[in-house]
């Protein structure tokens, strides 16, 4: 019953991550009750908690999408944040020029320059690992750091509007290449309603195609997939390269639905958080939206928690990391607990 | 010509900032040495030192003794490093996802504990006026050498001779090499590694400690700037030897002062290029030493990285 095993290993490590969350709230005095209580009332109690939370998922589906595709060949990318902040750069900086192109066109273009962008930055370090066999962990990092850098120097520089003079920015979007609301009757961007559909479209892609079966083979066996023939070092670069231009996406909405210009705004950490979305989902696109949909309510709630329990805003970090903790513990269990082997429940001496 | 330096300042200017800035590059990347030698990496070392940055100040401000708050920031270093040291030996834990989740964790922690240190000021450490010769303000500046920075140098040659020529570095090098053949000869890998780890740790908690202690001097949220997550990057840069870690902390910490160095005398753009020179360069090196299926020469064989 291996798929039994995948939904509750990681429920119960959840769980376990929660419940030592819980003993660190009361050996500093505090009530568990009234933070998760907090929690769900704040992240998802009435309908305007449930609009902040999903406010924030967009970033978190790209950004897992980032880990989780290239995760899926047995490659930990890391360099999330980085492929955001180009991909925001690229949106931005094309929407400048497009400014008067009609709206919809205009918003395509943006999309296809944070795509190609995103994908090109992260498809490097796929590229670099097949051709070179540098670790792409360590190359996806120091990418990640080249990208924050060159986005800084090209807002302060080639691309600064000389009005932004606090904050170097890009020249701010004009009024037609915003992306709107859904109309759901809430005030939430497009980005969730195009996230939710990458995550479906790489679920099809990697549950329901040869293409995704041929990765699930490179990604546990690598000389198996070599053995048949399958084109290994293609399939990296196109699922890091894929990975990548979801993350230049969470660049796109977040400079074309939030801030409506390039600036340091887009390095906020969510390349970061994609990393526990991804690991929480077990690499699965389908589960990373519930899993980006709980981290975001988590984050929705840090504000009331700091006003009614007195806690820090980091709160949330602390318990995002022990989850993360206890989660990748769990990895330990898999197949070594009788309850999920059928096979071996006679065997009990 | 005292206090006109003209286009000297920039050299000068540089080398007491490539001083300054790399000590905490110094102390984490021996960390990350160690650990590696031993067959593991760390990637949570960021945390590991934003932590030690907090315990420090806190200890320091609390004891009124900077030292007190290096021993703290060492110790709290050295538990998480112990922490990361034991959980990695599970298996079917990855070690590079671990340091990732912990490094969440010890930033959290740090920001957690740390709100309250925010405002009040904590002793600093001392730091030796070896510029004394001189009469001009920034060759005094720069000169004004931190005394963790020599331990660090010291630590450096300290750590190489250990490896290379007493029976504990061999243990950790064949541990790192295989740990097949360290169970051979009746060495246990997993406690190796957990005290290499541990030890790792409380080096990357000193570096911690510097930034809150001496520079810049004060305890906030922004303290980092990914020196910890640099020294892994910094350790394959320096070949996985301790000696060249110094002079790769060196190099780091002067591409990280030349964009202020430059702005004394006027020049500003490129400043953000300058700081990610490191970074493209560590890059190249990867890229023209590593070759497919072929590990990177001098790597400790068990590496997770080199596989």
């Amino acid at each position: 019953m291996p798929r039994l095993e995948a939904v509750i290993l990681p429920l119960a490590a959840l769980i376990a991550g929660l419940a030592v969350f819980s003993l660190f709230l009361i050996g500093l005095g505090k009530s568990p009750l009234t933070f998760f209580a907090l929690v769900y009332k704040a992240g998802f109690g009435t309908g305007f908690s449930w609009q902040n939370t999903l406010s924030r998922v967009a970033p978190l589906l790209f950004a897992g999408l980032c880990v989780a595709l290239p995760a899926r060949l047995g490659l930990v990318v890391i360099g999330g944040e980085g492929a955001i902040a180009l991909g925001g750069l690229a949106a931005a900086v094309t929407g400048v020029w497009c400014g008067a192109l009609p709206g919809a066109l205009g918003l395509m273009l943006m999309a296809s320059a944070a795509f190609c962008v995103g994908g090109a930055w992260i498809g490097t370090v796929g590229f670099l690992r097949i051709r070179r066999g540098v670790n792409e962990t360590i190359a996806s990092l120091l990418m990640s750091y080249i990208a924050i850098a060159l986005m800084n120097h090209l807002v302060e520089g080639a691309f600064r509007d000389p009005a932004s003079l606090n904050k170097p920015s890009t020249a701010p979007l004009p009024a037609a290449l915003r992306v709107g609301d859904m109309p759901i009757g809430i005030e939430v961007h497009w980005g969730l309603g195009i996230g939710v559909l990458c995550c479906v479209l790489c679920w099809v892609l990697l549950d329901r195609t040869t293409i995704g079966f041929a990765a699930r083979v490179a990604g546990d066996n690598i000389r198996a997939a070599q053995v048949q023939a399958l084109p290994v070092g293609r399939l990296i670069t196109g699922f890091t390269a894929l990975g990548g231009a979801m993350a230049g996406l969470a660049g796109y909405f977040e400079v074309t639905a939030i801030h409506g210009a390039a600036n340091a705004s887009l390095v906020a950490g969510y390349g970061f958080t994609g990393i526990l979305v991804a690991f929480l989902a077990r690499h699965n696109p389908l589960a990373i939206i519930p899993v980006a949909i709980l981290l975001a309510g988590f984050q929705a709630s840090s504000g009331l928690i700091q006003r009614r329990m007195d806690l820090p805003d980091a709160t949330i970090l602390v318990m995002q990391g022990i989850v993360f903790v206890t989660l990748l513990l769990s990895e330990t269990l898999y197949g070594r607990l009788r309850l999920f082997r059928p096979d071996r429940w006679e065997q009990r001496a | 010509m005292s206090g006109d330096l003209g286009l000297w300042a920039v050299p000068v200017a540089m080398l007491g900032g490539a001083i300054r800035v790399s000590t905490p590059f110094l102390f984490v990347s021996l960390g990350e040495c160690l650990t590696e030698r031993s067959g593991r990496i760390n990637l949570g070392l960021e945390g590991t030192l934003t932590f030690g940055a907090m315990a420090g100040y806190a200890l320091a401000f609390e004891s009124g003794s900077a030292w007190v708050g290096v021993g703290a920031a060492a110790a709290a270093g050295a538990g998480f490093g112990a922490f990361h040291g034991w959980i990695c030996r599970f298996k079917g834990v990855n070690d590079i996802a671990m340091g990732i989740a912990l490094m969440l964790l010890g930033i959290g922690l740090a920001f957690f504990f740390g709100k309250p240190y925010i405002q009040p000021v904590a002793p600093d450490l001392p730091s030796i006026p070896f510029g004394f010769w001189s009469d001009v303000p920034q060759v005094q500046a720069a000169l004004q050498v931190n005394v963790l920075f020599l331990v660090g140098v010291a630590l450096a040659f300290g750590m190489a001779w250990m490896l290379r020529n007493t029976a504990l570095g061999l243990r950790i090098r064949v541990v790192g090499d295989s740990t097949e053949a360290a169970r051979a000869i009746g060495i246990a890998p997993d406690r190796v590694q957990l005290w290499a780890t541990a030890a790792g740790g409380a080096l990357a908690g000193v570096a911690g400690a510097y930034l809150s202690l001496y520079y810049p001097g004060s305890w906030n949220e922004g303290l980092s700037s990914g020196q910890g997550l640099m020294a892994v990057a910094l350790v394959i840069f320096a070949r996985w030897n301790p000696v060249l870690c110094l002079f790769a902390a060196l190099l780091f910490g002067a591409a990280g002062a030349l964009g202020p160095a430059l702005q004394t005398v006027g020049f500003t753009s490129g400043y953000y290029l300058f700081f990610a020179a490191p970074y493209v360069l560590t890059l190249a090196l990867l890229i023209f030493t590593s070759t497919p299926g072929n590990a990177l020469d001098s790597a400790p064989g068990e590496l997770s990285i080199t596989k």
